[in-house]
């Protein structure tokens, strides 16, 4: 967890908006918004302080925006979805909500020494989140940024003009073509690849297109750091249910925590196929499958 | 507000539960650890165990159901790494182990047990015997017997030994008794009960593993009700009492049915402060009702209401 210790707090809610089919909730939360970086995510819990939802609800931070007059505020977006997400839908101003963060492990800016890389990010839906952020301390830093979202249709697309500001090219793509190019993200990978010459690739969205990307970036010859989103129930490191298995450094495959040690994990690193499962080899794994 | 426990004093009766705190370390940002009677660790065993496959948990009314498969680094990274943090810190620490056999269970005890820091261990019986076509060892008196005597042996006698029992057995009292007569210094209850979710999208169960365990303030009827049970039948044989702990008023439930302390698990997914918030509440709780020291208030329900009453003390 790099970037400060988490903190609790309960926050007021300032401001409720729809985005397109999104929902845009920002929280008064001091403490939490000062250390936040791009990638960091923050754990909601749902239903007021009697709810019988009891796990929290994870969600990428958006913006955060330290001190100033609320003395602090982080920003997410949310699709409704289940209970946990229709009840924040239904949130007003004023209302508390308490919240855990900063948590996990951020997107890894490219080195200093290593002078202005090229950088891609790409989003899936409200996976654009975190990447607007990231956008702008990667020009800060000269990088060059090429922005490819994605979404089902334009109403699931999210940040396109946000990262304008930031980016040399943005590229659109939905599966029923109502904006940009009809077709997946990886469609128009390869070319906008090619173009910007990428070096480093940054993704953030569903996991099967965590995956795809992955393995564009792999034969494009750049290294990809994926965001992922694994089911939480505490999103703090305790409880051990949002495991994946990823390889390490040695060789080993772990079943690792994607809230601690994510949710950024080199996409290589992650074994896409085998996430579901304990893979053949797995640390501690008797047999494939893990145990019983 | 000391609680006695079995042979150790703790400077205070909430406990976190095995397998909802880790190790303690994540749980540092937001509470101060040592202000707890004790950090209980996620169940060790003696090799790196990677657990089921994913999704482990599924969302109940009040409640979760979890199928980690007891996943973890094994007992030589928690002696390493785990243990001397928790020391380090001031905290105290009740360790929980597991097995699949009478030997692995003994194995750990000797490696464990006699370590600095160690306040008490903890047996999680929930484990599936290998040697007995996976029947668990906490639904069999003698099987349950039989790890308490052998982790009894090897255990220094400084340490208490406490068996955790499960509550899907069809007399709980029965299995307490086999483990006290094994040599157990106290007993842990309740532990999760196996349930079930389907999900009515995929029409398929929720789990990966199909059954998992249920816990959180569902469960806590159940935990108030063999803690009462168990001291109703065995009164002078200390109680861990936990399952569904999410305010003081939970805790004192669980107390005055007859735990001479409380572990707070999965209330602790929904609030990290959980095990000092509710030991707060408890200390508040006990104050109200005219209870002079916490261990006053141990088994209380069990005593005839009409002459506390009459007694005079203070409502
Ligand atoms: C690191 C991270 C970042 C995320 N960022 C965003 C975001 O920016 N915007 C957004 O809309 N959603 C985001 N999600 C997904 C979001 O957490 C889930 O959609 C939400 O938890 C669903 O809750 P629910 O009550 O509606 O659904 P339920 O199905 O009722 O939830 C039950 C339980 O399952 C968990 N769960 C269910 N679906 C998911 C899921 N897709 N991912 C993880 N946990 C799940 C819930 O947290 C809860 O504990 C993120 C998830 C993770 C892990
Ligand atoms: C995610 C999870 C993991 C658990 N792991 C263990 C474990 O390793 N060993 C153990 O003895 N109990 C384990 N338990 C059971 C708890 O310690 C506790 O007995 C049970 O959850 C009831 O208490 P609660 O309702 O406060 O959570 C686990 C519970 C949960 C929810
Ligand atoms: S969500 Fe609990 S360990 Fe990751």
């Amino acid at each position: 967890m790099s970037g400060g210790r988490p903190v609790q707090v309960r926050a007021e809610v300032l401001t409720l908006r729809p985005v397109g089919d999104y929902l845009s909730l920002t929280l008064v939360a001091p403490g939490v918004a000062d250390d936040v970086r791009p990638g960091h995510f923050v754990a909601l819990a749902v239903g007021g302080e009697q709810s019988s939802m009891l796990l929290r609800r994870s969600f990428s931070v958006y913006r955060a925006t330290p001190g100033g007059r609320y003395g602090g505020t982080v920003e997410v977006v949310f699709a409704p979805h289940g209970a946990g997400t229709r009840w924040l839908a239904g949130v007003r101003p004023g209302d508390a909500v308490d919240v855990v963060g900063p948590l996990g492990r951020p997107f890894a800016l490219p080195a200093a020494s290593s002078g202005a890389a090229s950088c891609l990010l790409v989003g899936g839906g409200y996976g654009a989140a975190p990447l607007v952020a990231l956008a702008e301390q990667l020009r800060e830093r000269r990088c060059r940024v090429d922005v490819v979202l994605g979404a089902a249709s334009a109403g699931r697309l999210f940040g396109v003009t946000q990262v304008r500001r930031y980016a040399s090219s943005v590229s659109v793509t939905t599966e029923d073509g109502s904006q940009g190019e009809r077709g997946r993200v990886t469609d128009v990978l390869p070319d906008v690849m090619r173009r910007g010459g990428t070096q480093a690739v940054y993704a953030c969205g569903p996991m099967g297109m965590l995956a795809a990307v992955t393995a564009a970036a792999t034969r494009a010859g750049a290294v990809a750091q994926t965001a992922v989103e694994e089911a939480m129930a505490c999103g703090i490191g305790v409880c051990m249910t949002c495991v994946l298995p990823v390889v390490g450094a040695d060789g080993t495959t772990r079943m690792v925590r994607s809230c601690t040690e994510g949710p950024v994990f080199r996409g290589d690193r992650v074994r896409w196929a085998d996430v579901g499962t304990v893979p053949e080899g797995t640390l501690g794994a008797p047999v494939a499958g893990g145990h019983r | 507000m000391t609680a006695p426990l079995a042979s150790v004093d703790l400077p205070a009766p909430v406990l976190t539960a095995s397998g909802c705190a880790a190790a303690g370390r994540e749980l540092d940002p937001f509470l101060d650890l040592t202000e707890l009677g004790a950090v209980v660790t996620k169940s060790i065993m003696l090799e790196p165990r990677s657990g089921r496959a994913t999704p482990r948990m599924a969302e109940t009314p009040s409640g979760m159901l979890n199928s980690i498969g007891l996943q973890g680094p094994g007992v030589a990274s928690f002696l390493a790494h785990d243990l001397p943090w928790l020391r380090e810190r001031g905290a105290r620490a009740v360790v929980s182990v597991a097995g699949g056999s009478v030997d692995e269970y003994a194995a750990l005890a000797e490696r464990v047990g006699g370590e600095e820091g160690v306040t008490a261990l903890e047996v999680n019986i929930s484990c599936p015997n290998v040697e007995s076509r996976g029947q668990v060892f906490a639904c069999d008196p003698a099987a349950a017997a039989s790890v308490l005597s052998a982790v009894r042996r090897r255990t220094p006698a400084r340490v208490p030994v406490l068996a955790k029992l499960s509550p899907d057995v069809t007399d709980i009292v029965e299995v307490a008794r086999a483990c006290v007569d094994a040599g157990a210094d106290g007993l842990s209850m309740i532990n999760t009960l196996l349930g079930m979710v389907i999900d009515t999208d995929t029409l398929r169960p929720a789990l990966a593993g199909v059954t998992g365990g249920l816990s959180g303030p569902a469960v806590r009827p159940v935990a108030v009700r063999c803690v009462w049970q168990v001291r109703a039948a065995l009164p002078d044989v200390p109680i861990l009492g936990m399952g569904g702990v999410r305010t003081g008023l939970d805790a004192l439930q669980l107390v005055l049915a007859g735990a001479d302390a409380v572990s707070v698990g999965t209330a602790t997914f929904n609030d990290p402060s959980a095990p000092l918030r509710v030991q707060r509440e408890l200390r508040q709780a006990l104050a109200e009702r005219g209870f002079a020291r916490f261990t006053d208030a141990v088994g209380a329900a069990h005593h005839q209401l009409p002459r506390r009453r009459a007694e005079g003390v203070p409502a």
